[in-house]
């Protein structure tokens, strides 16, 4: 692997940038592998990564059954938090945001990491009860998260409209410091770059079609459009189409797959220093580094595997996005599009031992899986490294909701949805 | 924005129905008697059927009635409605 440094810039300036290579090689599939990951997004390439940095496992592969970077690790809206009310997603998601701090450092890759802030808005007396519990919950955990009046809002967002006579007035936002951004293809270029360089095959094009099982019903392989692979472990790390390759298992889940659009305007100067979220009135936006203002909306109502949406949906988020940010209303828009979200019923992910020996899920991340990505690749590798998931994933399971131990934050909703 | 037909009302916007699911679920006959996996099967587990899949669909702001749809969920096309406690058509297999 070539080094990233000022030093390797310069050098290769005085070739002329010809010398650069390529960051990962184009791997064939193998007859066998130690373990195998189903899903090149940033939690199939982390977990990869994860397994061979930290558990010495590097004769491992990634099957990818598009392109690294296409699925929706390449199309989400890059918000990074950890402000969840209950404890187990509080520690979950708090790992994830602790990691991103030197992810670019640990990768050698500039993964634009930008702690610049992550606003919540209340426009009703239950938003700002809810947003208070959510505060005096993450502080009691250790997640930093403040309360301020719709001044002090507007002082850290001076776009943000706090007019009195709108539809939904602000009154008053959560403000998480060390929520923010990160560039979401370098997340999965960076771990894929730095996998490869462990030894680890990432294999592209190459779509997963069947599990093979031995006698005891436990994972001996994999069946894929280029060829079988043998392998004692499987992890799948397939978002929207988990349901779909665990079937090949016989396993159901409880997920349901659905389109959840995003949207970026025609790039401006710099106008935005934060994110802001509004979950009453489903609209987040923040500013990209190339100035497009990047907007999410709603998962659409039904369940999908079309990687597009419906307008109105769009047309709703806009609505909100121009009455909060009416400086805004003229910017065009210059590309919408969807990504498949598996959502469980309670809006918290499973990372998990399934019921079939040597069979790994990483799912149900739903709307908000981004801001996990080195948290759950971390924990699913330990998951799968150890046959036993690590204590802050252990609450995480599939069978959490034939015992009626559920993580509700669908019912909390911190998270928009 | 997909049109719906509803079997009661006609084709009508998307916007005028809520989507209500997985069709034909059913709730376990003895809820007493009924085991936790039981319970499992028919709060949480789901199809998620990538292609034809069988869903309810309501027809919130029109006649307010539930009825049942087959979808294929590749590509959003409605295949048939059907009224709630019909078996579904069979799929044409050619299709277009």
């Amino acid at each position: 692997m070539q080094k990233f440094s000022a030093w390797s810039l310069i050098r290769e300036a005085f070739g002329g940038h010809r010398g650069w290579t390529t960051q990962w090689r184009r791997a064939a599939p193998k007859p066998g592998y130690d373990a195998v990951i189903v899903g090149g997004g940033g939690h199939g390439l982390g977990a990869a990564y994860y397994l061979a940095a930290e558990h010495g496992l590097t004769n491992i592969a990634v099957v990818e059954k598009g392109w690294i970077g296409g699925g929706n690790t390449g199309r989400n809206t890059t918000i990074l938090r950890s402000n969840y009310l209950f404890d187990e997603s509080a520690r979950l998601y708090d790992h994830a945001l602790k990691m991103w701090r030197d992810l670019s450092q640990v990768l050698n890759y500039n993964v634009m990491y930008s702690p610049r802030g992550v606003l919540m808005l209340a426009h009703t007396v239950h938003d700002i009860q809810v947003i208070g519990r959510h505060i005096h919950a993450n502080r009691g955990n250790g997640v930093d998260n403040e309360w301020l009046t719709p001044e002090q809002a507007k002082a850290f967002c001076p776009i943000l409209n706090i007019e009195r006579n709108i539809r939904y007035p602000v009154l008053g936002a959560a403000l998480q410091r060390r929520g923010g951004t990160a560039r979401h293809d370098t997340v999965a270029w960076g771990y894929a770059r730095a996998a490869d360089a462990l030894g680890v095959d990432i294999i592209e094009n190459c779509e997963v079609t069947g599990i093979r099982r031995d006698s005891r019903g436990a994972v001996e392989g994999l069946e894929t459009t280029r060829g079988p692979i043998r392998t004692r472990k499987v992890g799948v790390a397939a978002s929207g189409h988990t349901s779909v390759v665990l079937g090949y298992a016989g396993i159901r889940l409880p997920l349901e797959s659905y389109p959840l659009q995003a949207l970026v305007s025609e790039p401006v100067k710099p106008l935005m220093p934060c994110v802001v979220m509004s979950n009453t009135i489903h609209a987040y936006m923040s500013q990209s580094d190339k100035g497009e203002l990047v907007i999410g909306a709603g998962t659409d109502a039904y369940n999908s595997y079309t990687q597009r949406g419906a307008l109105h949906i769009n047309m709703h988020t806009l609505e909100a996005i121009c009455e909060l940010f009416p400086m805004v209303r003229r910017l065009k828009m210059l590309r919408n599009w969807g990504g498949i979200v598996d959502c469980t019923p309670d809006r918290s992910p499973i990372i998990a031992r399934t019921e079939v020996p040597g069979l790994y899920v990483n799912c149900g991340w739903g709307t908000g899986g981004f801001k996990a990505t080195p948290g759950s690749a971390h924990l699913f590798a330990w998951t799968i490294a150890h046959d036993e998931p690590h204590p802050i994933n252990a609450p995480f399971t599939i069978e959490r909701f034939r015992d009626g131990l559920l993580i509700d934050e669908a019912a909390a909703a911190a998270v928009a949805h | 924005m997909l049109i719906i037909d509803c079997p009661y009302c006609g084709p009508r916007p998307e916007l005028e129905f809520a989507h209500g699911g997985q069709a034909h679920v059913v709730r376990p006959a003895d809820p007493a008697a009924a085991s936790d996996d039981d319970w499992l099967q028919y709060l949480y587990l789901r199809d998620n059927t990538r292609g034809v899949f069988a869903e309810r669909w309501r027809h919130a702001r029109g006649c307010g009635r539930f009825f049942n749809a087959l979808r294929d969920t590749t590509t959003d096309q409605f295949l048939a409605t059907y009224r709630a406690g019909e078996q579904p058509p069979a799929v044409p297999r050619d299709r277009p």
